[in-house]
């Protein structure tokens, strides 16, 4: 998945030095010397076949400090709810899937929760629209089918079978891009915990200690809906977009950082200002209220989320940079904005200038913004 | 621990009437619970059956003991709740709610099944109403219940520091685990008293360290319940049950200060005439967000959890896919059981005893909701808040609303009577002003003693015909509406906010600013307002909101007249007109011709509102008004000049915009020549021509008096098309039709004469013109006479004096 969530969150990550021949070393492999501490401390009940307990899953995903002193940092920041969720419901046999707008670490979290559940977090399947059957089941080895006929030895697993074969947990990333009658292979898998293999004659049994987790995006047009008899087989979790705009803040400040650097982008010192405001729009419009939670405001059709209040700020940055003086001002996010807002023209628009004329005009200090944004409105 | 009362009780104490195979401590028995919690009610219920006490001795205002028996009627039905109001101000109120699961309930019941006597032993309402008026105006309308004298207004909430001594950060949660669920899971028989006991314990520690805890009225109230329990233990000995706030126990119990010292708190206190009865009450009343401090988040669990014989969680959750299923969602028996499941597993991760309402929520959530709040706030609702009603019997006294109704029925002289009798107010009397008050909040309350009925020859606004009648039926209504408060204008003021709340069309929170107004609400009228700006802000109909603006430029007409404060509402009106102001355009586009002619209407209303809205008045709103008539008139320039407008909108904003002055006569022929141009579809054109000089009565004057428009219409109709005209036929004929006869006949003789030689207006100067040549009249103006009406004309249209003199000769005799 391309969206910025693993690399938001990877901000607080361990440091990479020690993997410095992967460019992104797998999770497992990054927090190895945390998933060692909370192995060793973890005293309480383990499903079979899974590496921690549930509760020191949860502390792995959320941080904290073992009674040794080892601090675990924290992998996922939001509410506490959401992951103590997705622990049980793997601990249950349920599947699990996680839902959410892009840009809401929904990748980051499943590859943490495999990593920590089974200590392996590469068993990956990517939902495209052209995904196979075979992606999900098994293909053949042509070269021995031919030459030795069907057997074991032809059949060429794919990663949920594996997961299957030996109870770990294998991922499927964006289910719903997946088309419908390959979703649906995934039923008889998570309901029989089987896998049949008709051509043999037999079977791929799951062991206990599989289960699967799948990501999705709900905000998305033209993907294939689950099936309610598919869908019946997840316990659902939505992750959230940042709960306080301090925190989003936060997320987008560090990001444009590192964007900025490796666009060889001036750095922009005064950006905090811009950025603060780029948020509060994005904050208010998406969740159709002013900040200070007097005005409701009418939501316009786009996701808002935070990966696109990123983009808003780096192309803000790069066009003062270019075409400015250097420094981030309103003119420079204003177009970034509308872009954003605006998806759908005509409806879109109309929310947008409401939004204008009844919120961003009457606030103080904020003149410059509304006198950019009519300008390119207009 | 044993609570026992110091001196030691002299006898052994009778064994108890039916000794139970567990032992029973020595009474007398103090029963510290949480007002509200389930596990408490339950705990009580197995203690008191323990423990068979002749008396029951519980927390709340004594001068309800006569009202008790009423509990056992078959007609009371919980929630319901004690109500104590000063006699002569029914404004002044306290509240004691009981719901099924109360502890307080459940000991009343028990002592009337079994014979028990029973007491209440808190401070009397007399005292208690009379002191809250004197400390502060900390409540208004609606007291604290007896629970929220220990948690509300606590410097140190108990719970909360019991709880954080447990390791809980939500002390809610560690009730639940501690006490409330507690009774809920084991099956084996535990000690009755146990809970109790280790409450009262850790309740003394408490109070050990922070004393009255930041609340020095507790200490009053709690001499007076030892005072009541000593007179209870003379007449019962000790087998005496006392249900009161956990807080309590430890001053009740231990070595209590001498009589002498608790008479001394109690001497001197202020008092008041109080009555009481029973009102019924709701189960969202009882929630917290309803605006009681002593309120619980969950009563409809809570009422669950008190109500499952076994297996909360399962029965809960097939409770919930029942809702769900009515509600058209798919939920299985599997989600059930996956629920049940994962709630289970969950509070095992969290360290739970059993699965409380956070886990079985969050399974909820996960498992039957996909993962969305907006099903799952369907269950919070009807299921976890409820919408259970009580119900009190009819021998129950009257309610205090009906007192403040008859109250005010005689200062007003205003007797119910079952005959019709019409009524007309001149509002600017103060006698007349306050029954149309009274009448309008009666109608917000259901209670229609009074219907608006127009009289002839009354027109002016400070004028309204009301028809009276007084039906038996009301008086039921009364007592129905007095579930919203003890007055009059709290009740009124509590339902209007209500209904704004849920309210969803647009339209209906603005008929009830209206009414707010009208039955004088100021106290209602800023959550109207919210709710008015929230609706507007989401309802993207522009026909909607167009709908919505007449109706508060009105009542900001009626403000003026009643003198009430309207400048939030000029705010709310002005912010809707803006967003009109923004939406309109698109709104326009795309029509079909049932679809633009319903346009035109909003537009003219919208006009209409407008000008109203920027007329100077008294209290000057936020926005500059002539802002707001600046958008408008570009608005209705944008429609006039687009294309994709139908017609007869485009033709109605070049009307308004000349009549308002904002488009010249040259600019108005020009546009009205692309309209009629041949390029155009003759259809078009007719509607066009509809929307510019059709419509109202005194629409056609405007092309009896400018020919020049006059001709322009005429040579497009003569241009015509034979097949075309047909076709435009029966459009034109409405058009003019509307027409006053005087009107229709000048035209035609107008158009028969032909056009005015070139030149443009039909007086040339000097000559003896049609219609300048009057008898009588001077063939020009008489510019020293024109100007004196000058100053007048501008004070009336309140526009400011032209800042030069103008060229008399510029202004057409119209």
């Amino acid at each position: 998945m391309t969206t910025p969530a693993t690399d938001l969150n990877s901000a607080a990550g361990a440091d990479p030095a020690d993997f410095a021949a992967a460019l992104r070393p797998h999770a497992e492999d990054a927090f190895a010397h945390e998933l060692k501490a909370l192995a060793a401390a973890d005293d309480r009940p383990r499903p079979a076949r899974w590496k921690l307990s549930p509760w020191a899953v949860a502390t792995y995903l959320l941080g904290g400090t073992l009674p040794d002193g080892t601090v675990i940092t924290p992998k996922y920041v939001g509410p506490r709810r959401i992951v103590e969720v997705a622990v049980t419901t793997l601990a249950t046999d349920r599947a699990l899937l996680l839902l959410g707008v892009p840009g809401t670490a929904k990748t980051w979290v499943s590859e943490h929760l495999a990593a920590a559940v089974s200590g392996d977090s590469t068993l990956l399947v990517q939902g495209t629209a052209g995904t196979p059957e075979e992606a999900i089941r098994y293909g053949w080895n042509y070269a021995q089918l031919l030459a030795h006929g069907p057997s074991r030895d032809a059949l060429v697993p794919s990663p949920v079978m594996r997961a299957m074969s030996e109870g770990m947990t294998a991922r499927v990333e964006e289910l719903t891009r997946i088309p419908a009658d390959v979703q649906d292979t995934l039923i008889t898998i998570l309901s029989e915990k089987t896998l049949p293999i008709p051509e043999l004659g037999q079977e791929c049994q799951a062991v206990s200690g599989f289960n699967l987790i799948a990501t999705a995006n709900d905000r998305d047009r033209g993907v294939n809906d689950l099936s309610s008899a598919l869908r019946r087989r997840f316990n659902t979790v939505v992750l959230p977009l940042p709960a306080t705009a301090e925190d989003e803040v936060d997320i987008v400040s560090r990001r444009v950082d590192q964007l900025g650097r490796s666009l060889d982008l001036p750095a922009g010192t005064d950006a905090i200002d811009e950025i603060r405001r780029v948020v509060t729009v994005f904050r208010e419009l998406r969740s159709g209220v002013t900040a200070d939670g007097r005005t409701k405001l009418k939501s316009p059709s786009g996701t808002l989320s935070t990966a696109e209040a990123i983009s808003v700020v780096t192309g803000g940055l790069a066009l003062a940079a270019h075409f400015g003086d250097g420094v981030l001002r309103s003119g420079d996010v204003a177009a970034g904005i509308l872009g954003a807002v605006v998806r759908d023209p005509a409806a879109d628009r109309v929310i947008w200038q409401e939004y204008l004329e009844t919120v961003v005009r009457e606030r103080d200090g904020w003149k410059d913004f509304y006198r950019a944004c009519r300008e390119v409105t207009a | 621990m044993t609570i026992t009362v110091s001196p030691p009780a002299p006898a052994p104490a009778a064994p108890g009437p039916a000794a139970a195979d567990t032992e029973v401590p020595q009474g007398p028995w103090l029963l510290g619970v949480r007002h509200h919690g389930p596990g408490s009610a339950r705990a009580v219920r197995d203690a008191l059956d323990a423990a068979r006490p002749r008396a029951v001795l519980i927390e709340g205002p004594p001068e309800a003991d006569a009202l008790l028996p009423l509990a056992a009627d078959p007609q009371m039905r919980p929630p319901v709740a004690l109500l104590a109001h000063v006699t002569d101000d029914p404004g002044r109120a306290s509240f004691w709610p009981f719901a099924e699961f109360s502890p307080e309930w459940v000991a009343v019941r028990w002592a009337l099944e079994h014979g028990a006597q029973v007491r209440f032993i808190d401070l009397p309402a007399a005292h208690s109403l009379a002191v809250r008026e004197q400390s502060t105006a900390l409540a208004e309308g609606e007291g604290p219940a007896p629970a929220s004298a220990d948690a509300d207004a606590l410097a140190v909430d108990p719970l909360a520091v019991l709880a954080e001594a447990a390791g809980y950060d939500d002390p809610e949660r560690w009730w639940e685990d501690v006490v409330e669920h507690r009774g809920a899971r084991g099956t084996g028989r535990l000690d009755p008293f146990a809970p109790f006991e280790a409450l009262a314990e850790a309740m003394g520690a408490l109070r050990e360290e922070y004393g009255h805890g930041g609340h020095a009225r507790d200490l009053v109230r709690e001499a007076y319940m030892r005072i009541q329990l000593r007179t209870a233990k003379k007449e019962f000995g000790d087998e005496i049950a006392v249900v009161c706030g956990a807080w309590h126990v430890p001053a009740l119990a231990g070595k209590p200060p001498t009589l002498t010292a608790d008479r001394a708190l109690l001497k001197g206190l202020p008092k008041v005439k109080a009555e009481l009865t029973w009102v019924p009450w709701t189960h969202r009343r009882l929630a917290r967000h309803s605006g009681y401090g002593a309120g619980i988040d969950s009563p409809g669990w809570y009422g669950h959890l008190f109500g499952a014989r076994d297996r909360p969680v399962a029965r809960w959750m097939t409770k919930v896919a029942g809702l769900l299923r009515d509600e058209d969602r798919l939920v299985s028996s599997a989600h059930v059981i996956e629920a049940v499941r994962l709630a289970e597993t969950l509070a095992v991760m969290r360290g739970r005893p059993l699965a409380g309402l956070t886990e079985t929520t969050d399974a909820i959530r996960a498992v039957m909701c996909d993962g969305s709040d907006v099903p799952l706030s369907l269950v919070q609702d009807r299921l976890i808040v409820g919408d259970v009603l009580g119900e009190v019997p009819d021998s129950a006294p009257v309610v205090p609303l009906q007192r403040d109704l008859t109250r005010q029925q005689r200062t007003l002289r205003m007797k119910p009577e079952a005959a019709e009798r019409e009524l007309e107010l001149d509002l600017r009397k103060d006698n007349d002003a306050a029954r149309s008050r009274l009448l309008h909040r009666l109608r917000l309350l259901r209670v229609d003693w009074g219907e608006p009925a127009a009289f002839r020859g009354s027109t002016g606004t400070f004028r309204e015909g009301w028809r009276l009648r007084w039906e038996p039926e009301l008086s039921v209504k009364v007592a129905e509406a007095g579930i919203w408060g003890t007055t009059v204008l709290a009740a009124a003021t509590a339902k209007a906010e209500s209904e704004a709340v849920s309210a969803t069309a647009l339209s209906a929170v603005t008929a009830l600013a209206e009414q707010c107004l009208l039955a004088e609400l100021p106290d209602a009228l800023p959550v109207v307002m919210s709710a008015l700006a929230d609706r507007a802000a989401l309802d993207s109909d522009v026909g909607h909101l167009a709908q919505a603006l007449p109706a508060l430029a009105r009542t900001l007409r009626y403000g003026d007249v009643r003198g009430t404060d309207t400048a939030a509402l000029a705010e709310v009106a002005a912010g809707l007109a803006m967003r009109i102001c923004v939406g309109l355009p698109p709104a326009c586009t795309g029509l079909d011709d049932d679809g633009a002619a319903e346009m035109r209407g909003h537009i003219d209303a919208v006009h209409a509102s407008v000008a109203l809205l920027t007329r100077p008045s008294g209290s000057e709103g936020p926005r500059d008004p002539h802002d707001l008539t600046a958008r408008w008139a570009r608005v209705l320039r944008t429609l006039a000049d687009r294309d994709t407008v139908a017609g007869v909108i485009r033709g109605r904003a070049v009307r308004l915009l000349l009549d308002d002055g904002r488009l010249g006569e040259d600019d108005t022929a020009r546009l009205m020549g692309l309209a009629l141009s041949p390029g155009t579809p003759p259809a078009d054109a007719a509607a066009w021509i509809e929307g510019f000089v059709g419509g109202a009565s005194g629409s056609g004057m405007l092309l009896v008096h400018d020919e020049r428009l006059l001709g322009l219409v005429d040579a497009w109709l003569t241009g015509v098309s034979p097949d075309a005209f047909t076709d435009v036929l029966p459009l034109l004929r409405r058009t003019f039709s509307a027409y006053e006869p005087g009107v229709r006949r000048t035209l035609g003789e107008l158009v028969r004469r032909g056009p005015t030689p070139p030149g443009g207006t039909p007086t040339p100067p000097g000559g003896p013109a049609t219609e300048a040549g009057a008898p009588g009249f001077g063939p020009t103006l008489d510019p020293a006479r024109a100007d004196a009406v000058l100053p007048l004309l501008h004070l009336l249209l309140g526009t400011p004096p032209a800042p030069e003199h103008h060229d008399p000769t510029e202004v057409t005799p119209r």
